[in-house]
Parts: structure tokens; sequence; C-alpha cells
């Protein structure tokens, strides 16, 4: 069984993310850059899935700058067999990288797609559901959890009022949450081994899809600066601000 | 403003652009790529702040606890050390095979390995010491090593699952190896039996690796007195058959820093070991290696700066006063800067001197070769200065938080403090440079080194041009009075850091003027004039033989 993880390059978690003086976006000139932090739980369990023989072969793909090469390899020595770029310099948005995705599975036939539920950077949490229903294949979101057997995935999703479990029928598109795994480190000999796997370059051209942005950004801006909290006498005076300041009770 | 970088970030600057690996390594026939050393150092430093750095204090408050000759580390060292070991990072600089005998190392440069250390000695100096005394040990045997004796120890010290001590100091004999007694004869099998006692043993004794190997300095009972009778063994702490070996630790030492890192006096009671290279050449095969070795201890200087650079700019970003951040503060803003600068000088010197290893031994360059060996006492000497000075800068930010242990920044200054005094004193770095490394070509490598400096800014070739004629009035003097040389070889030492210092800033600038010129601007202006004062301090070596004759 194939599967394919795509891994999307963002601003590193540790970076005090910085809005760009002129409101147009977020500060990403000389600021390190890391793959998305759901995406590497991704790899983790496409790994794992390899690892116990369910899997085997993993493609990780990426879509974006040409230096998103450097998150393709860090899938690679994780473990992910082989990888491919598909480059473009422009915004992308949820809508357009699902489209190349598509066109990625079209090419490739993978069993499953495992993702993201999120990127770090834009928090759209978008992209594997369009990708679902562009497919018409089934979705199983935010998953805590992830078993196949019998050309089937039961995946345990964490929803607001707990867990609930799905049973997907494969092809399918997984996306993980935080506590499906712990991502491991790669290793130095896997890290030297990963130079050796191939990573193809594509252009969203050579997929048919047109990646121009379908939305326009009006303005960026930082979020407004909490107010210092202030300290009340007594339960009553509480109560007294929930109801007439915060107008919250 | 001067744009804010991470060490990680100008570790892989530093070897891609300043001191050129990608080149190094193409003409050595094993390229690696600017991604492939971006790639490693970006791996090992989230490795370094994720995995490591997390239990630093920790680390420092439970510190390395003896019990009935056994010693406790703190209680995450163990599953750290196999998480080090699954890393596989201690196979980084170790060759592929030895004498034709597969040995599980990956042959990366020695370069990539000071800027891998660099990163783990920041996270936690008392951590990072095992696997850097391991690697010093592995380095030694791959030059002196049976092949049976390469087959049996390089794969697991290599794979980390055993470790390494160096096993020199004894009570009498610190800096004056010469005076060591540990005692070797043989046992008629062509083995022998080492007794003695060693003292100031890192990581001597242990919970973390699954073996041993020391590697201990010892006289035959025909060896010559003095440094010309001793030869070195190797003994595992277990045996191959499982015994335990006769070695065993009576201690440890309650000290200023580094309390996670275990300083152990071994007893060795007729231990049986085998001789490592050739009888009554041990502290020559102990010499061999001591270049990397000391290196690795300038490294963690630079690390020590590093890492009290990121607390001390974190608190200053945060900590207001008179209504602003202390950042902002023109004196806060100068000890930043001080930090930052001297810190990043001492980062590219060190590359730069194990670049010059990888040329000589990769590419068989001869001037590369005298090129280390006269840089390796100055980083030694001159990085780990300026660690325990950054140390103190950091605290000095910080206020009187600075004082108080929850910070982190006064155990910076705790664990910096022994970087000068191990691994050769900087008391004997300095005499190494000026009455060995100088006077052993007349300065023709220093001279070389100071004409190569040249032409990158005007203010650098003056310095260039006082250290040149302090250079003449160093080997003048060594040729008149060695103790005058001595008296005046600490000072000379510190002028070439700070000029050698502001030559790698000048590269850098060179290199990327928008992210570094900023840096190199304020060096070459406000610390490079340090380097004068020194050169006439060090013309003056006959003001302290004065005292002495008193
Ligand atoms: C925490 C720690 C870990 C250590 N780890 C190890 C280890 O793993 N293995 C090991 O073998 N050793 C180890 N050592 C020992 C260390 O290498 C010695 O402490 C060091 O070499 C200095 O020797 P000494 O302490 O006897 O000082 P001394 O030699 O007594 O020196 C005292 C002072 O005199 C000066 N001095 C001595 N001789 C001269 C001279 N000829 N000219 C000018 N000045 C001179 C020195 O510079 C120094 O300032 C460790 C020590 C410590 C504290
Ligand atoms: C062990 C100890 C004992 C103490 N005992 C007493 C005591 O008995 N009584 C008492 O009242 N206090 C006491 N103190 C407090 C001590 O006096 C303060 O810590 C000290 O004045 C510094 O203030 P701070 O810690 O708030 O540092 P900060 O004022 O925050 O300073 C942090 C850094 O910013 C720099 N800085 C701040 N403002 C400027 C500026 N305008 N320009 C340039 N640089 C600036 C400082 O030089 C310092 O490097 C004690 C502190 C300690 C640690």
């Amino acid at each position: 069984m194939k599967l394919l993880v795509p891994v999307k390059r963002v601003v590193d978690y540790n970076v005090k993310v910085r809005v760009k003086s002129d409101g147009t976006g977020v500060e990403t000139a000389n600021v390190k850059m890391s793959m998305n932090p759901f995406d590497e739980i991704a790899v983790e369990e496409a790994v794992r899935l390899k690892e116990k023989g369910v899997a085997s072969e993993i493609v990780a793909v990426s879509i974006g700058v040409a230096a998103a090469a450097e998150q393709i390899r860090t899938a690679l020595a994780m473990g992910a067999d082989r990888g491919i770029l598909v480059e473009h310099d422009g915004a992308l948005e949820p809508l357009a990288v699902a489209k190349i995705l598509k066109a990625v599975v079209a090419k490739e036939q993978p069993q499953l797609v495992i993702l993201g539920k999120q990127a770090i950077d834009d928090d759209m949490n978008a992209t594997g559901q369009m990708l679902a229903a562009l497919l018409g294949w089934p979705q199983g979101t935010f998953a805590s959890r992830l078993e196949i057997a019998d050309g089937k995935a039961t995946v345990t999703r964490e929803v607001d009022g707990g867990l609930e479990t799905v049973e997907l029928r494969l092809p399918a598109i997984v996306t993980t949450d935080l506590r499906l795994n712990e991502p491991r480190y790669a290793s130095l000999p896997n890290i030297m081994k990963a130079r050796k796997k191939p990573i193809e370059t594509l252009k969203p051209a050579d997929l048919g899809v047109d990646p121009s942005p379908r939305l326009t950004v009006l303005k960026v801006e930082e979020p407004p600066k909490r107010q210092a909290g202030k300290k009340v006498a007594s339960v009553q005076e509480l109560v007294d601000k929930l109801r007439n300041e915060a107008k919250v009770i | 403003m001067i744009p804010a970088t991470t060490a990680a970030e100008d570790l892989a600057f530093g070897l891609i652009h300043v001191v050129g690996l990608p080149a190094l390594t193409e003409a050595a026939g094993a390229p690696l790529s600017p991604d492939d050393i971006a790639a490693i150092v970006a791996e090992a430093d989230r490795f370094a702040r994720e995995k490591v750095a997390p239990g630093w204090q920790e680390a420092d408050r439970h510190g390395a606890v003896y019990e009935n000759g056994a010693v406790r580390t703190p209680p995450h060292y163990p599953a750290l050390y196999r998480d080090w070991i699954a890393g596989g990072w201690q196979s980084l600089p170790a060759p592929a095979a030895v004498h034709g005998v597969a040995v599980g190392g990956q042959g990366l440069p020695g370069a990539l390995w000071n800027a891998v250390q660099e990163l783990v000695l920041a996270a936690d100096t008392s951590f990072a010491l095992g696997p850097l005394l391991t690697a010093g040990a592995i380095d030694l045997l791959c030059h002196h090593a049976t092949p049976r004796q390469a087959a049996a120890w390089l794969p697991p010290m290599i794979a980390a699952r055993w470790s390494g001590a160096m096993c020199l100091t004894e009570p009498q004999a610190g800096s004056d190896l010469g005076a060591l007694r540990a005692r070797a004869v043989t046992r008629g099998d062509g083995s022998y039996a080492v007794t003695g006692q060693k003292i100031f043993i890192t990581w001597g004794e242990q919970d973390c690796s699954e073996n041993t190997l020391y590697l201990v300095l010892a006289r035959l009972p025909d060896a010559p007195a003095g440094t010309r009778g001793i030869s070195l063994f190797g003994a595992p702490k277990f045996l191959p058959d499982g015994r335990r070996n006769g070695i065993r630790c009576g201690g440890i030492e309650r000290k200023m820093g580094i309390h996670a890192s275990p300083t152990c006096v071994m007893l060795f009671e007729e231990a049986e070991a085998e001789l490592v290279g050739e009888p009554h050449r041990g502290l020559a095969a102990m010499f061999a290696m001591m270049n990397n070795a000391r290196l690795a201890v300038g490294v963690q200087g630079v690390a020590h700066g590093a890492r009290a650079l990121a607390l001390a700019e974190a608190y200053a970003a945060q900590r207001v006063q008179f209504g602003v951040p202390i950042a902002r503060m023109p004196d806060v803003a100068r000890m930043l800067a001080e930090m930052r600068a001297t810190t990043l000088a001492g980062r590219l010197l060190a590359l730069e001197a194990s670049a010059a290893g990888d040329r000589a031994r990769l590419l068989g360059d001869a001037a590369a070769a005298a090129r280390l060996a006269l840089l390796t006492p100055v980083v030694k000497a001159w990085c780990t200065e300026r660690g325990v000075e950054n140390a103190s800068l950091g605290i000095q930010v910080h206020g009187g938080m600075g004082f108080v242990e929850d910070t982190g920044a006064a155990q910076v200054l705790r664990d910096a403090r022994i970087a000068p005094i191990y691994e050769g004193t900087n008391g004997i770095q300095a005499i190494d440079l000026v009455s060995r490394k100088l006077a052993r070509d007349e300065g023709a490598a220093m001279r070389a080194l100071l004409a190569e400096a040249r032409g990158l800014d005007a203010r650098l070739d003056a310095a260039l041009d006082g250290l040149a004629r302090a250079t003449e009035a160093m080997l003048a003097a060594q040729a008149r009075d060695a103790n005058e040389a001595q008296a005046g070889a600490a000072a000379y030492l510190d002028a070439a850091g700070w000029v050698l210092g502001g030559w790698m800033l000048a590269r850098a600038r060179a290199a990327d003027a928008a992210r570094y010129g900023a840096l190199a601007e304020f060096y070459l202006r406000r610390l490079l004039p340090r380097a004068a004062a020194r050169c006439a301090e060090a013309e003056e070596g006959r003001a302290v033989l004065a005292l002495l004759a008193g």
C-alpha cells in the first residue's frame, strides 16, 4: 500500500511571528522555517505504518518555494521513501493546494493520504477536507488513533464532545491531531541516507492546475494587546463586573 | 539594529560561507552540499534544544551522586543517553573503517562535529561532556589501535553504547604529566596489569553507557623517568567475559559547576589492560589527539557564551525599567553586543581551526596542519576566557535576578569556569603557543596567517601590524630568556585572539554584509582596540620576572 504525506514549510514554532510593516502578511525573510508540526505527526504515522508492514511506500509531497525541498528532506530522513516538490512562488490557498494534491493523487494512486489537520502559519484547517471532497474519498479528520486492516481505516477523532470513532473505506483521507503520536527525531545515519533518496520537481502547470488565489487579503495585523488584569475586593464585586462590565453573565 | 540569528544558523552560515566546507569536502571527494550541512546542523539543533536543554537546571540541582562505588547521574540522563545513541550523532566524525574493519562511522568533517558539539554543550554541558570524551577516545584509537583492538572497541564506542574516559591526571601530576606514577606490568599473555590512582576523571563512572573503555597513562617497569617513559593502555570496565575489571570509583568531587558530570577518583587495581601504540610513546599518542580535545574545550567557551546570550537577550527584551525594556538602554545594548560579537568571533575561529584540521587530514595539506597547530591554543584559551566573561555579562544583564539561581544565568557561569582549566590550563596553552608553536618554525606559520588576513579592513590591518610586531618581540624574548617569553605569553595569546576574532567577523561581513555588517563594525570599532593593549602587555614579560627575582 502506498501512502502520500503532504508536508508544508512554515515559520518555525519557536519563532515569534511578526506582521510585515505594510500589513500584507507575516514576515518570513530571514526567519527560521520548519516542517509544520502536524505534518511531522503525519510523517511519523506513515513511517510507523511502514514499520508495521502495512504500508510499502511513503511519498512526501510539498507545494511551495524551492526551499521547501528542505522539509521533504526532513520527511525522507524520518523514513519517507521519495519526494515530490511542486514548485510555486506565490501565495497558495487551501483550495489550490487541494487541487494540486488531487493531481498528485491521480499520478501516484496512493491508498491513503495523511495530512496535518492544519498548518501553524494560517491555521486554515481546510486542505484535507477539500481534498476529500475533490476526490470523493471518505475522510477522518483530527485523528488521535489510526488503524488499518482489511481495506479499511479505523480513525478515532478528537471532537468537541470527546472521542468519535469512524470507519473509512480505502482509499481515504486522514488528518492528524496532536495526540496521534510523538514524532521521532531524524538520526544522523538516516539524514545521510535521505540524501540519496529521489525528489521529483514539478510545476502546478505540469499537473494542469492554476494555483492563483481566489481570495483577496485586505489587511494583516497583530492581535490586540492583552489589557492588565484587575483585582477585585469581593465576590460581589466580581459578579457585578462580570454582569455589567464584561456582560458575560 | 543587528538582525537576530540563532547559534545554529550562524554555525551553518560559518561552515558554508566562511570556512567553505562545501568546496573542501568536494576537493576531498565526499561532497557535502550547503543543504546537507544546513540539514545536519538544524537536526542537531532540534535534538539539543528539545531533548537535551529542557533538563539542564534539574541536572544541575540533582548533580551526580556517589554511593558505594556507583555513580547515579540525574534521573533523566540514562534515557537521554539512549536518545543520544538512537540519534547516531557519536558516529559523525569517526571513519567508516579502520585497518579495513568496518567500524560504523559516518566519516564527516571535524568542522561539522565542532558545530554539533557546540549546540549540545550549550544545551547541557554536563551531559555533552560524556560524548565529547568518548569522541576523543575514538579519535585516539583510530590512530593507534591494532586491528584487533579497533574491531573490539571502536564499533560499540562509535555507536555510543560504550563511552570513553581519559585517565591522565594523578594527585601529583596535573599540568606536569611527567610526574605520573601509575604502573603497568606484563601478565605474560601479551596483556598488562595496571595499578594506580587517577583523579578528576570525567564520566569515569556513571549509569548511562553499558561499558566504558578507560584510556590510561602508566609506566612500564623499564620506563625512563619523565615524559618519555609513559605508555598508553586501554582497559574496559567490563571484560569480554562479563567480569568487572579491577577498576573502581573511589568517590566524586563536589564542584563549582558541571554538577551532573561525575568527576571521579578512579582506582586501578591490577586492572587487565592492553598496550595501545608503542611502549613509552603514550604521551605522544595522547598529544596527537590533543588538538581535537583542546578545540572541543574552546568550543565549550563558545557554547557558554551562546547560552548566556540566549538567556540575556530573552530577559532584556521583557524586563522593563524606566518605562522601557532594558534591551533598549545603551549600556545593556553594549553588553549584549559584546556577548554577540565575541561569541560569533569565537565560533567562527573554532570552525576555521577545525576546517584547517580537515584540510590537513583529507587533503594532506601541510600548511593547514601548521595552521591547526597554531590556532589550537588560541581557540582553547581565548574562547574559554570569553565564555567566562560572557557568562558573567549575562548575569549582569539580568541584574539581581542573574545572581539568583532560577534564571539559569548563574549556572552558565558556574559551568563555564572549568573550561579555562582542564585539557591544559590556559596558562599552559599560552606557553604552548609562544614557546612551541611560534618557536618551532621561528614564526613562519604565524606570519603566513597574518599576511593572509590582510586587506579586508584598514583597522584590522593596523591590528595585524601590531600583532606582527608583538610576534617578533615574543620570538626575541624566547631567544633571550624562555621565562621572559612565558611571562608575556598569556597576554600575547589574548591579543592574537582579539585580532583573529576581528578577522573572522570581517570575513563574515564580506560574505553577507546585511546580516553581519553591523556586528562586525561594532567589533572592529569597540573591541579590536583591546588587542593593542594586550600586545603592549605581552612585550613587558620582564616586569613579571622582576617580581620573581625579588
Ligand atoms: C572538572 C574537571 C574534569 C577533569 N577531567 C579530566 C579527565 O577527564 N581526565 C584527566 O586526566 N584529567 C581531568 N581533569 C584534570 C585537569 O586536566 C587538570 O586539573 C589540569 O590539567 C590542571 O592540572 P592541576 O589541576 O593539577 O593544576 P596544576 O598543574 O597544579 O596547575 C595550577 C596552576 O599552575 C599553573 N602551572 C602549572 N604548571 C605551569 C607551568 N609550567 N608554567 C606556568 N604555569 C603553570 C597552571 O596553569 C595553573 O594555573 C579534570 C579536572 C577537572 C577540575
Ligand atoms: C543578593 C541580593 C541582595 C540584595 N539586597 C538588597 C537589600 O538589602 N535591599 C534592597 O532594597 N535591595 C537589595 N537587592 C536588590 C539590588 O539592589 C537590585 O538587584 C539592583 O539594584 C539591580 O536592580 P534589578 O535587579 O531590578 O535589575 P534591573 O534594574 O532590572 O537591571 C537589569 C540590567 O539593566 C541595567 N539597567 C537598568 N536600567 C538601566 C539604565 N537606565 N541604563 C542602563 N542600564 C540599565 C542594569 O545595569 C542591569 O544590568 C539585592 C539583590 C540581590 C541579588
